[in-house]
């Protein structure tokens, strides 16, 4: 069974949503440790979170581990590296990643290095949720601030797709000890996403069985010989539909979800670069710094001579985000985009 | 606000209660006080030698806060400093050896090394790594409160910090989520009166910290910061206030130090005579005076030798111990190894 793939025969499918909920609540259920807390997490008659991830989370935890707090970045991420300090597990939530700015100090200079600090005696273990990507909401509120983290060392980062991955990730975030920022895509998370994602189905099999997924392992999407597409979020499925378009012209694309960007799983990404002897990188975080370039970066380092053509990047151009439809899918990598680069990339 | 009736309650020599100071405790007082203060002199000397590397920042003349706080904490309680940390790691027990080692970067320091002087601190002891940020411990204290609540524990959480931090969004957010969550959490601001050269009248127009409780619906409270015994009064009360489930509460020392911000300050943005007014509330030499009336004769030259021969022993010791292993600078950054270099 491909994780994220159809099952077999039937069995159960559930949206982004639906598998981080269910991966909150078994994780709660089994330690009493995690807590969640966040703006309108748990209010009666509220949200359940920005993104309805949270829904009926309070009616079976109690508002003591749901826990509501004022519009205050700082104090939550702050109340969360303390807290975690303290031995618990805690599931800070910002809403949107584009708030996160308001709290990097906590998470730079205190949760990041903490353990470092008291020469390994404290660690951090706290998972911080932050949905990213752009849906027509502008330069404040669609960002994809990843590459921000994976410049930080003792932060652990992921990036999830799919429903398999999210949920069994995130079970392993909760246990991991280190500090894990966790990022989603907006437009991934269920039903109402699918016609901006290009139509394709955003459920995936879950099994009913507990199941963990590693930190710092990537998973191949689809096989190919021709060249090695790495891809997150959004641009994971753009480049899984470019794949399709190219595969009628003759190149097999390997795609890959890296699923965790620090620490990256270079031993998979080098041996597709290896095997395709090309590499192309599509993320929705800007060019400039992004993650794409570290990548690049470590392949030319370590997989120069396997390489036929040079790293093709696709990412957000270097501007703010606009929310005009029109301008906004010029800003962010197109199945066109990613499919015009691969093209280039196999014709060198 | 100030408590001064209930200050006066707590001399020495007065009836045994929970805030009453006898004399062998007020000797205990005394003593740690001036481990402090020697601790800051003899480590500028060595570090004028060469022998520590880095900066310091001292605090000479705080010492009653520090020594004043954490007399009312238990082991268990824990404490936040920040880039000024000596005094509360010494005052809260960090072992003296292992706090002078880790200023010399010895791999016995109580960080291995890794912390230095603005990071002081041991988890067994109750005490974070000092947070070198302004304002920095006064948002992730409320974390320790926060799970000192999920547990239901008795135990407090101080967060120590400056009147500079007090015009930080920090100050603002970690007062007002402690407040609305009642948190077991004392906000102990030393008002120093400049945050490194700045005079505080210069960035607030409301002159006591104190008064800014009133806006998170807390309590404030000013207290002498050059009396340990009133400063053991207060936090006393505020600690037990904490531990009882009534929520944080904020408490201003007014103090100085008398040392400058860092190691090459040399103080010209405030006068000789405001210093000398400070020196002349010295809180070591208020409590030593207070105390020769009580002591026999010679326990106080005798504590002063001790309190030498400890340092003695503390230079010395950091000055034979190991040097850290190079290569322990690549562990510790994570619970699991991930790093490309470290894995190889």
């Amino acid at each position: 069974m491909t994780p994220g793939a159809p099952p077999a025969k039937g069995g159960r499918r559930l949206t982004i949503a639906e598998a981080l909920r269910e991966a909150i609540a078994e994780e709660m259920r089994h330690d009493e440790k995690v807590f969640l807390i966040g703006e309108d997490v748990g209010v009666p008659g509220g949200f359940g979170g920005a993104f309805g991830v949270y829904l009926g989370l309070a009616d079976e935890f109690g508002h003591e581990r749901i826990i509501d707090t004022p519009i205050s970045e700082k104090a939550i991420a702050g109340a969360a590296v303390g807290a975690a300090l303290m031995g618990m597990r805690p599931i800070p939530d910002l809403q949107y990643s584009d708030f996160i700015f308001e709290c990097m100090d906590e998470l730079v200079n205190q949760a990041a290095k903490m353990r470092y600090m008291s020469n390994g005696k404290l660690s951090v273990p706290m998972v911080l949720r932050c949905p990213v990507g752009t849906a027509n909401r502008g330069a404040q509120h669609g960002q994809s601030p990843e590459s921000y983290f994976v410049h930080v060392p003792g932060l652990k980062v992921v990036c999830v797709s799919d429903a398999y991955h999210a949920k069994g990730l995130l079970k392993s975030a909760v246990r991991d000890d280190d500090p894990v920022i966790f990022f989603e895509h907006k437009l991934l998370y269920g039903s109402k996403g699918r016609e901006q994602a290009g139509g394709m189905d955003l459920t995936a099999y879950v099994p009913e069985e507990e199941y963990f997924f590693p930190i710092g392992k990537a998973v191949v999407k689809r096989e190919g010989t021709s060249v090695t597409v790495v891809a997150t979020h959004m641009s994971l499925y753009r480049s899984l539909a470019a794949a399709e378009e190219l595969a009628r012209e003759g190149i097999e694309c390997e795609v890959i979800d890296p699923l965790t960007l620090l620490p990256l799983d270079e031993e998979t990404i080098f041996a597709s670069v290896r095997k395709t002897g090309r590499l192309v990188i599509a993320h929705e975080d800007t060019l400039t710094g992004g993650w794409g370039g570290e990548l690049a970066a470590r392949v030319a380092e370590e997989c120069l001579f396997s390489l036929e053509a040079p790293i093709r990047r696709v990412a957000s151009h270097d501007v703010p985000l606009p929310v005009a439809p029109v301008m906004e899918q010029t800003v962010v990598p197109s199945v066109a985009r990613i499919a015009a680069a691969i093209r280039r990339c196999c014709e060198s | 606000m100030s408590s001064g009736t209930r200050a006066t309650r707590a001399e020495l020599g007065s009836e045994p209660g929970t805030t009453e100071v006898d004399a062998s405790h007020g000797l205990e007082l005394y003593r740690r006080m001036l481990l402090i203060r020697r601790f800051e002199e003899r480590v500028y000397l060595v570090y004028l030698q060469g022998e520590i590397p880095g900066t310091l920042h001292q605090y000479q003349g705080q010492e009653a806060v520090a020594v004043g706080v954490c007399d009312v904490l238990r082991r268990t309680d824990w404490i936040t400093s920040t880039h000024r940390p000596h005094g509360h790691a010494l005052a809260k027990g960090v072992d003296l050896r292992a706090a002078m080692a880790e200023l010399y970067g010895k791999a016995t320091g109580c960080c291995g090394g890794k912390g230095g002087s603005m990071h002081l601190g041991d988890p067994s002891v109750g005490m974070l790594p000092a947070i070198a940020i302004v304002g920095g411990g006064n948002t992730v204290v409320t974390g320790l409160g926060l799970a000192f609540k999920l547990r239901r524990t008795d135990q407090v959480a101080v967060c120590f910090f400056g009147e500079g931090a007090s015009n930080e969004g920090a100050f603002h957010e970690g007062l007002n989520f402690a407040a609305v969550q009642h948190l077991p959490i004392v906000f102990a601001c030393e008002n120093n009166l400049y945050g490194a050269s700045t005079p505080f009248h210069l960035t607030s127009l409301v002159p006591d910290v104190a008064a800014r409780a009133a806006a998170y619906g807390v309590r404030g409270e000013i207290v002498d910061g050059m009396d340990v015994l009133a400063v053991r009064e207060a936090a006393g009360r505020a600690v037990a206030d904490a531990r009882a489930g009534a929520g944080p509460i904020l408490l201003e020392f007014k103090t100085y130090r008398f040392a400058g911000h860092s190691r090459g300050d040399v103080r010209g943005y405030r006068s000789r005579e405001e210093e000398a007014e400070w020196k002349g509330r010295d809180p070591i030499v208020r409590i030593r005076e207070r105390l020769a009336l009580t002591l026999e004769e010679g326990v106080l030259d005798e504590t002063d030798a001790a309190v030498e021969a400890a340092l003695n022993d503390a230079i010395e010791f950091a000055r034979q111990s190991p040097l850290p292993r190079a290569e322990d600078a690549l562990t510790d950054a994570y619970a699991t190894v991930i790093s490309r270099e470290a894995a190889r």
